[in-house]
């Protein structure tokens, strides 16, 4: 392949990496205010959370790409593509991963709170000492079942034509003609950038777990594992 | 039944039910400062609401709960009784801590974290105080080569030291016990009261204990109260209420269990 079309497939490749980082860090700060908001004490709150994680959760990214970049100019707004891009992927990730946040949290066990509440904690205090700490750890496995979605729904910004490594595939394609070949190159490339973010997950998840003094066995297929 | 010296904890016409099952039934009682109190009686009977309402981890539905003439549940506002602020809660509740039947370590803080994290961050102690503090305290349950251990690390037995350390760093005038040797071997759960036995011994802390382990009871305690469908039916000394129970349902109850054992 000349240089000139490797120079797409980089170009693509790092916008493909770029809208799943940012797509999961801006997903992740939705996810954990709908789905704290989702256990709070004011009925209005739990309300917009409950409302945003079942609206989001329901629209297509695809949908809402489109919203994003051909409806809101309407009002005056342009977005930049690459973010509206972001935007989209990160609302629709951030609905789903809102209830891994929510179902974490809950799975705290209730003696965590009363001893949190014995030593006079305040709720603040609770959240951030004894609560998050722990869910964390539940919430990294189905995390990177999300963060893989993710990735996969980068693939849909192509059609507004942001130069993601579907795009600049596509473009190989037409310049090339080599159709299986660039295909199958892409479904390659997807496979391997998702097994390097489940290794940086695993990694995550050993890290986290070593925190509360358990082991998650190590090598990326791990162990067996036992049901407790 | 015996009188109390001094009201330091009083409950007055507290009523509790969940559902149609009446936990406690129009209940008053008072615990004098420094009164160590155990709670027996079946299960069920009404035992553990009574620490879990002191530890404001369940509402009273009516009456008051009063601690060293503060209402745990109510402001005065003038003359009147108005439901509590989270403030004034807070502030009732920092004179009192509790151990439970299943330790409750944080599983993400390890040992000497797990007994310096409340006096540092809510008593606003400085660290190396706390800590030297939270040292002494963990060498007194026999746990002080423990320090950087995990909590799942321990056995039962250690961690529910380790709890006990962590409620005594506190510095409660009111310490709640619930079941604390419940859900240990009967050796293992020797240990750990003596190591209650050691602090009542040593200490001027008001307790409130519900266990079934009536020997250590009879040791600990200045006086027993026998509950029976959420009302206390017998008040009297450990000597008196073991020895010579006056009511029935007390003197089945007490060779049910000491059968057991």
């Amino acid at each position: 392949m000349s240089s000139g079309l490797m120079s797409y497939v980089w170009e693509g490749l790092g916008n493909t990496l770029l809208l799943t980082v940012f797509g999961a860090l801006l997903g992740l700060v939705f996810a954990f205010i709908a789905g704290l908001a989702r256990s709070s004490e004011r009925k209005w709150v739990r309300g917009i959370a409950m409302v945003y994680t079942e609206v989001f959760r329901g629209f297509p990214s695809l949908v809402l790409l489109f919203a994003l970049i051909f409806i809101v100019p309407t009002f005056g707004y342009q977005l930049n593509p690459l973010f509206a891009g972001i935007l989209a992927l990160a609302l629709n990730i951030g609905a789903y991963a809102a209830e891994v946040v929510r179902g974490a949290v809950k799975a705290v066990p209730p003696g965590q709170i009363e001893a949190a509440i014995a030593l006079n904690f305040t709720p603040l205090q609770r959240l951030r000492k004894v609560i998050l700490p722990q869910a964390v750890v539940a919430m990294i496995p189905p995390f990177t079942n999300n963060l893989i979605e993710l990735l996969k729904a980068t693939s849909l910004v192509s059609l507004v034509y942001i130069s993601d490594l579907t795009f600049s595939a596509q473009l190989i394609r037409a310049s090339t003609g080599e159709t299986a070949l660039v295909f199958f190159g892409l479904l390659v490339g997807y496979g391997v950038i998702a097994l390097f973010f489940t290794a940086i997950m695993k990694l995550l998840e050993r890290m986290a777990a070593r925190a509360l003094g358990r082991t998650v066995p190590s090598g990326f297929f791990g162990r067996k594992e036992v049901a407790a | 039944m015996t009188t109390t010296n001094g009201e330091f904890i009083t409950f007055d016409g507290v009523h509790k039910s969940f559902g149609k099952n009446v936990v406690l039934d129009d209940l008053s009682f008072s615990v004098g400062a420094g009164e160590r109190v155990t709670l027996i009686g079946p299960s069920g009977s009404g035992k553990t609401t009574i620490l879990r309402m002191l530890m404001t981890l369940t509402r009273p539905d009516r009456g008051t709960i009063g601690v060293d003439g503060d209402y745990l549940y109510h402001e005065k506002r003038g003359e009147a009784l108005v439901p509590a602020s989270d403030a004034h809660i807070r502030k009732v509740r920092s004179r009192i801590t509790m151990v439970f039947q299943h330790f409750n370590l944080f599983p993400n803080m390890k040992v000497l974290r797990n007994v310096t994290e409340a006096p540092i961050h809510v008593l606003g102690k400085p660290k190396d105080e706390a800590e030297a503090r939270g040292r002494e305290l963990l060498e007194m349950v026999g746990l002080g080569d423990k320090l950087d251990a995990h909590p799942s690390q321990l056995s039962g037995g250690q961690q529910q030291r380790v709890a006990i350390a962590r409620a005594l760093a506190v510095d409660p005038d009111v310490l709640l016990l619930d079941e604390v040797t419940s859900a240990l071997d009967p050796e293992i759960a020797a240990e750990v009261l003596d190591v209650l036995r050691d602090i009542a011994k040593t200490t001027d802390v008001t307790m409130l204990l519900v266990t079934h382990a009536m020997k250590f009871a009879r040791d600990v305690s200045h006086r027993v109260l026998m509950f029976n469908e959420g009302r206390i039916i017998e008040d009297a000394s450990p000597e008196q209420l073991f020895n010579e129970p006056e009511h029935e349902r007390t003197k089945s109850f007490l060779r049910s269990v000491l059968d057991e054992t």
